[in-house]
């Protein structure tokens, strides 16, 4: 196996993580496409990891997946906060500023 | 037989990542979601990542997919409409292809391999994935380590305040 394969395994799940953020409206969704994006980056910790003979790489992941719990946990919260000031999750709906 | 397992699992990780985007259904989208974390566990067994792959299953299908299914159940935001503009699907897909475009020209000139390190593939075998990631990670990693354990105690307490009804 190349490590060519993981890389664009990695960058295949990373565009439609984008193009899942790009064209929904709804912001649970758009939170899950980050969470790809995410776990795509970590396929190709977890790829050079194993290729560069080294560790480091998958002691990166547990802090991604560090990160990424912690974004979850406070996104959700404020999704849940957004939704009682709105009674809705789109994100158009979403404009004071621009108003 | 690993070819094919890669490429097994490499199939149902991107249509399962795909049905993720398009379903409407935000439960739906959950449920493919976590297809996806499993092809990408399986993925990381490949990688001599064991250890990870049993903190994906656990923490990402375990752990941050029921978070989002409890939301999605608590705030039911089926009964919204969507407001569909074509236009932006076209834009999206079309943005995202163009940066997937460059990375794969990239991977086909440049030469991605450095200088190598101690773990070679019979060191893993001789002492385990496990006992090798701990070593590393509460030695060389041992602050961080400790840094990102704060940041889950702020994420929780900022979790809480945000969602609190005052």
């Amino acid at each position: 196996m190349l490590l060519q394969h993981y890389l664009i395994l990695s960058a295949v799940l990373f565009g439609i993580g984008i193009t899942g953020v790009l064209i929904r409206r709804n912001l649970i969704v758009m939170f899950m496409s980050m969470e790809l994006m995410l776990n795509a980056v970590n396929i190709n910790m977890a790829a050079f990891s194993k290729y560069l003979h080294a560790m480091s790489g998958q002691i990166f992941i547990v802090f991604i997946m560090c990160v990424a719990a912690a974004e979850a946990a406070v996104g959700l919260a404020l999704i849940i906060s957004l939704f009682r000031n709105k009674q809705t999750i789109n994100a158009d709906e979403f404009n004071l500023m621009s108003k | 037989m690993e070819q094919l397992a890669f490429y097994v699992l490499a199939f149902i990780a991107i249509i399962s990542a795909l049905f993720m985007i398009t379903r409407i259904n935000p439960v739906h989208s959950a449920l493919w979601m976590l297809l996806t974390f499993f092809a990408v566990a399986g993925i990381f067994v490949q990688l001599n990542a064991e250890f990870i792959a049993a903190i994906q299953v656990l923490v990402y299908a375990g752990a941050i997919l029921v978070l989002y299914l409890f939301v999605v159940m608590l705030l039911n935001p089926k009964s919204r409409g969507f407001i569909k503009v074509p236009v932006r699907y076209v834009l999206g897909t079309l943005i995202a292809l163009v940066l997937v475009i460059q990375i794969f020209a990239t991977l086909r000139s440049a030469n991605v391999i450095g200088k190598q390190g101690s773990i070679t593939p019979e060191v893993m075998k001789e002492s385990g994935n496990v006992f090798l990631f701990g070593k590393e990670l509460f030695t060389t990693y041992l602050v961080p380590f400790e840094v990102s354990s704060i940041l889950l105690l702020v994420a929780m307490i900022g979790a809480i305040a945000l969602a609190k009804k005052d």
